[in-house]
């Protein structure tokens, strides 16, 4: 059966009285505990979603607190350099906190607040997540938790440190694979325990259904401004598009895809592929995954015959997720968007290129998907148009960095 | 028919106690020691909960995720679990036996190959902790027409309401989660409050067997006595795990907990 993706209605209501999207992604596969904390945020949500104060309030925080628009900027040099297409770039990274985990953190932290709820918790990988959830709440005044994998609080240390200096408490997971994966689960058994009081913030679109729905919601902000700013630079959504945005959980790929959804914009994701020759890479759209059920949601996963998850290695913690976004799961089988990976060293020789060429410094995340642009630009006609989400700021990838290539400077 | 589960529930009232159900995982801390373990603890054990161990266990506390990543670690598959349940199930054929565990293992079986092999096997019933009402309907079905019972869920969330629903589609048994808690959690409700609850519940539909688990170990099982049944679980995982540790037998050290256990609900 070919899935269809219709006009005219937000992707993330495309599914069915389940919550499945083309009858084989997400739902709500969950502990019966879960299932009341579910449905009272699934009927939240879609009230505020309508609820005009509340996207008065959403708007006035995401222009005053995070920063809108962030610059869509073309990158000139590389262009150049590359000959082929036009390469642009909307630097997310320019949002407070230094990317794009700040939409989905601050709506969280306000739908909280209109539940009453006076704690937070969320889980994070490279920290991002768990660094603007920190900051959000420290902002909104609620007590907050974060679950990171012990190898994510190592190799992420500058995003521990601010989680640390936002009053947040960073609680370390040392089971498993001590990464992403376990700590969602972990994050998870601690809202089963504690529903009643705290309110669960899922980092990416991943999780039960309305984890997906809330956070591609809040992301689609990049792609309202995106739109604006296409529409300013080249009169009207060119052609001959593409927009390249790296996928671990899917998030900012969501956000900065969901407003072109029904123009003629191609979408390319780019999953981690991890170190060369490795078969512990994080891509299961690319490497034809089987469906599972990961954290609540049926996607493709990287997993064994029985169904046990698969390990993951990443140079970019963001990106080290044996899953995916059930969205795109759908967007992949309905064949709107196209998938392809990048592996540790394409990435680092992305961000060299960029942050040589150019005045930004992205992040180890969308050096995943740099490498793609610098992959294909050289292809493509001048008449085209790449535009790179540069959804995270290098920064927190300093010592990795420093490690791999002998220096680091910002 | 009357089923083994049934049966088992019969035999409790008439003996005017609940039913002592335990939770072990499958493969630990070995294959083998996991089915002597089953053997020997069912002398005292009314129904026996056997898990089928995953490695993203997202409602489990530490103790049983302890115990499923020395079954998965020992390299223990789905055919070991339904080998195991075979072997016990041959010596001891009219002794209840439930499998519980995460429904991705299932889906990548396959729903029908799977309760094939539950039925080879002769699994009586079975739990599926992410698979909840009324996503679960359809399964549910499959599981009556082989005569298996599936256990439904219900917790300190669910409203009256979908409770009515749940309980009018289950099967003869229904499990009730004592608290808000992943397993193993010390009991942080008290037993009046607990059976409060239970009591609800029990009136929706008296003919209905509940029981009730979660927090339950040799300290607070008699104070919730008058159900159909208590589970634990966490309790003997933790044993399993401080047997290792101190260099012990597992399985005589289980055989004494539940002996004991079973004493605090006659």
């Amino acid at each position: 059966m070919k899935l269809k993706i219709k006009k005219g209605v937000p992707l993330i209501d495309q599914h069915d009285k389940n919550f499945m999207y083309g009858g084989k992604f997400g739902g709500n596969f969950i502990p019966e505990t879960l299932k009341k904390p579910i449905d009272d945020l699934t009927k939240l949500f879609s009230k505020l979603r309508k609820d005009k104060k509340f996207l008065k309030e959403r708007d006035y925080h995401f222009k005053n607190y995070i920063g809108a628009p962030t610059p869509f900027i073309k990158l000139e040099n590389l262009t150049d350099h590359l000959g082929g297409a036009q390469i642009y770039a909307k630097v997310v990274s320019e949002a407070n906190g230094g990317a794009h985990k700040i939409y989905n953190a601050t709506v969280h932290c306000l739908i909280a607040k209109k539940a009453g709820k006076k704690f937070i918790v969320g889980d994070t990988g490279a920290g991002y997540a768990g660094k603007m959830l920190s900051m959000a709440a420290k902002k909104f005044g609620l007590k907050c938790k974060i679950f990171m994998g012990s190898k994510d609080i190592k190799r992420q240390r500058p995003n521990v440190e601010a989680m640390k200096k936002n009053g947040a408490e960073i609680v370390p997971v040392t089971t498993g694979s001590q990464t992403l994966v376990d700590a969602v689960s972990e994050c998870m058994r601690y809202w089963v325990a504690n529903c009643d009081t705290t309110h669960m913030c899922v980092g990416s679109t991943v999780g039960p259904n309305i984890f997906v729905k809330i956070c591609a919601w809040s992301t689609a902000q990049i792609s309202r401004e995106l739109m604006i700013q296409v529409k300013e630079e080249f009169g009207k959504v060119p052609k001959k598009m593409k927009l390249l945005n790296c996928v671990g959980g899917g998030s900012s790929a969501m956000g900065f895809w969901n407003e072109f959804m029904d123009t003629d914009a191609q979408f390319i994701g780019i999953e981690a592929g991890g170190p060369k020759n490795s078969k512990l890479h994080a891509a299961p759209l690319t490497n034809g995954s089987k469906i599972g059920i990961l954290h609540g949601s049926a996607q493709y996963v990287i997993q064994d015959n029985e169904g046990q998850i698969g390990r993951t290695e990443s140079i970019s913690a963001g990106l080290d997720y044996p899953g995916i976004s059930s969205l795109h799961c759908f967007l992949k089988d309905s064949k709107r968007a196209k998938y392809t990976s990048a592996s540790d060293e394409e990435a680092l020789n992305a961000y060299k290129l960029v942050s040589k060429f150019e005045n930004i410094s992205p992040s180890l995340e969308p050096s995943h998907a740099f490498a793609e642009a610098i992959k294909l630009a050289p292809k493509l006609k001048s008449s085209d148009v790449i535009i790179v989400n540069s959804c995270g700021d290098s920064l927190k990838d300093k010592d990795i960095i420093k490690q791999k290539l002998g220096s680091y400077t910002r | 028919m009357k089923s083994k589960i049934s049966t088992a529930f019969d035999i409790c009232k008439k003996e005017k106690r609940p039913a002592l159900i335990t939770y072990t995982v499958a493969g630990d801390n070995t294959k083998d020691n996991s089915l002597k373990i089953l053997n020997k603890i069912s002398k005292h054990a009314d129904i026996l909960e056997c898990g089928f161990p995953h490695n993203t266990p997202i409602a489990d506390g530490g103790q049983i995720q302890g115990s499923a990543y020395r079954a998965l670690k020992n390299g223990t598959k789905l055919k070991d679990v339904f080998h195991i349940v075979k072997k016990f199930k041959k010596k001891n054929p009219s002794k209840p036996l439930v499998l519980m565990g995460y429904f991705n293992l299932i889906y990548q079986c396959g729903e029908n190959n799977f309760l094939k092999n539950c039925k080879k096997s002769g699994v009586d019933g079975l739990i599926i902790v992410d698979l909840p009402y009324p996503e679960n309907k359809d399964f549910a079905n499959k599981c009556k027409k082989k005569s298996i019972t599936f256990i439904q869920l219900l917790s300190p969330t669910t409203s009256k309401e979908r409770m009515k629903k749940i309980i009018k589609d289950s099967h003869e048994m229904l499990y009730y989660i004592s608290m808000l808690s992943t397993t193993g959690g010390k009991l942080k409700v008290s037993p009046k409050k607990i059976l409060e609850n239970y009591n609800k519940i029990k009136r929706i539909n008296p003919k209905k067997n509940l029981v009730i688990g979660f927090g339950i170990t040799d300290k607070t099982i008699s104070s919730l006595k008058s159900a159909n049944g208590l589970v634990v679980g966490s309790m003997l995982c933790k044993i399993i795990a401080n047997s290792l540790k101190m260099r012990q037998n597992p399985v005589t050290n289980l055989d004494k907990v539940v002996y004991n256990l079973k004493n605090k609900i006659l």
